[in-house]
């Protein structure tokens, strides 16, 4: 019983330093990479705007909520003013980065794992190293650089459309005086909130494109194999998310 | 360069895979200049040779040198240089399916070269020609057929101008007219470009048609060499097996198991 333990153990740190070894060389490649941007923006497009209209619906719609539960929680006190400035902390520092990430790992990272899984059960990345193409420089590291830019983008957008849904639902339809919300939301709502978002988002960014190319490249070169990275891409992603994003809270206090 | 020497020297190699021995003191000098093939029965290692010949595996112990490069000493990028002058076309032909087929053509000029679109132009359409594809430049990888996608693929192999080419099981599948094609052009490519092929197959037929040696692997080891005729006439019972395609023989027909009369009455449950 133990002894199994500890194997789970010994398995999960070695996967973690093949992880993180696999890290290295990535942005080890990085520079070369960055020399042919278009292969990047080519990425950009693939993850970012390719996920953007579920990005954008989705902060919608959570916006919309905040702005009906915020205005509820606020009425009770007497404040509903302040609920441009609940809902637009809650958005640029919580869920914005946190939505957006789950729903990156839903969206481009499973289509990142399962195109690597299929180039690699196809045999593109060997016929690729048999033409003296580095498939990491060629194909894994302009996916991975293209996730990692998109993430932030795409959290920004999430967190705008969040608060206009908040406002259409407190201003438009509850009555929350139009001119409070907004000028209560300027005041109060710091740079540093504001850092804390793009930072979550950067570093959830990396481990959302680092799970999904890693378990892609990595894949068994089978149908099951495949399939299985695509779901260990998601499960994975959502409660590294979750569990970064706790820390960057705490170190942000 | 010594042009008289194989281009693919292998000595006294040793390759295991989980511990389960590939290959025991093989021996196989590969000539220039001619079609070699390499036969043998599934799971005698003959992918595995050519993952050895092309440093996608490293041998346990033994010599090997590939156009005159050690390859236990090559460094990562000494091996991309030298993998330069190699043109593999894969079972599959392993197209990148993002591609059409010109771009396939076209990925190793534009990833190794600074030429020019107009030159690049030329030259993937040459090669496409060569195959007989030239009209198909604009298709995608799904839309051709098995045999289509192993000749784009030759074309992609030979666009760099290699000399050594090498087929992984290139008549898998293929309908009689797509393999007499593709048995066609192995051997023109071979004679008008003066390059080297190495076919990994076990189509004994087809083969014999093109090849100027074979090669038959059994046990790890090279059990004959020799013309094709030469190997038709050969007396040893693995190769009257393996050529005459007999069910068993030194290859048995059964997988190893336990006594069948024992197994059949014992009472356990487990298999």
């Amino acid at each position: 019983m133990i002894g199994e333990l500890w194997e789970n153990f010994t398995d999960a740190l070695e996967g973690l330093g093949s992880v993180v070894h696999f890290l290295f060389r990535l942005v080890g490649n990085t520079p070369r990479v960055l020399l042919r941007f278009s292969l990047i923006s080519q990425q950009i497009f693939n993850s970012g705007a390719l996920s953007l209209i579920i990005i954008m619906l989705s902060g919608l719609f959570v916006g919309m909520v905040l702005g009906l539960q915020g205005f509820q929680l606020l009425q009770r006190f007497g404040s509903e003013e302040a609920l441009g400035t609940a809902a637009t902390i809650g958005l640029v520092k919580e869920l914005g980065p946190v939505v957006t990430a789950l729903l990156f790992a839903g969206r481009a990272g499973t289509a990142l794992a399962s195109e690597l899984g299929l180039m690699r059960a196809t045999d593109q990345l060997s016929a690729m190293e048999m033409m003296a193409v580095d498939p990491i420089q060629r194909v894994v590291v302009p996916r991975f650089l293209g996730g990692v830019i998109a993430m932030p983008l795409l959290a920004g957008i999430f967190s705008v459309i969040g608060i206009y849904g908040a406002q259409l639902v407190g201003v438009q339809i509850m009555g929350v005086d139009s001119g409070s919300f907004w000028s209560q939301m300027r005041s109060a709502v710091s740079l540093s909130d504001v850092t804390e978002g793009i930072v979550k988002s950067f570093v959830f960014g990396v481990a959302c494109s680092l799970i999904a190319v890693y378990q892609g490249y990595y894949a068994t070169p089978t149908a099951e194999g495949v399939g299985r990275a695509t779901t260990t891409t998601v499960v994975t992603s959502a409660v590294v998310i979750l569990f970064l994003d706790y820390l960057i809270t705490a170190a942000f206090l | 360069m010594n042009q008289r020497a194989p281009i693919v020297d292998i000595r006294n190699l040793d390759y295991a895979v989980n511990g389960r021995p590939v290959f025991a003191g093989l021996d196989i000098q590969i000539p220039r200049g001619k079609v070699t093939a390499v036969m043998g029965p599934s799971g005698t290692g003959k992918t595995t040779l050519l993952r050895l010949i092309t440093g996608q595996v490293s041998a346990d112990s033994g010599e090997i040198q590939v156009a005159g490069q050690d390859m236990r000493v090559l460094s990562r990028t000494e091996l991309y240089v030298l993998r330069r002058r190699m043109g593999m076309l894969f079972q599959n032909g392993a197209l990148l399916t993002d591609f059409s087929v010109f771009e396939n053509v076209a990925f190793p000029l534009r990833e190794h070269t600074d030429l020019t679109e107009r030159l690049i132009r030329q030259l993937v359409l040459t090669k496409l020609q060569a195959v007989g594809l030239r009209g198909a430049a604009e298709l995608m990888p799904a839309e051709l057929s098995g045999g289509m996608s192993r000749r784009v693929a030759l074309a992609r192999a030979i666009v760099m101008d290699p000399e050594l080419l090498i087929y992984d099981e290139p008549f898998v599948g293929l309908d009689p007219i797509s393999l007499g094609v593709i048995l066609r052009l192995i051997r023109r490519l071979n004679d008008t470009l003066g390059i080297t092929s190495i076919v990994v197959s076990h189509d004994v037929q087809e083969i014999s048609t093109v090849a100027d040696q074979v090669f038959l692997l059994s046990g790890g080891k090279v059990v004959a060499g020799g013309a094709p005729q030469e190997l038709k006439t050969n007396p040893t019972e693995i190769v009257k097996q393996f050529i005459g395609g007999l069910a068993d023989g030194p290859v048995p027909f059964h997988f190893p198991a336990p006594d069948y009369f024992s197994e059949l009455m014992s009472r356990s449950e487990e298999p």
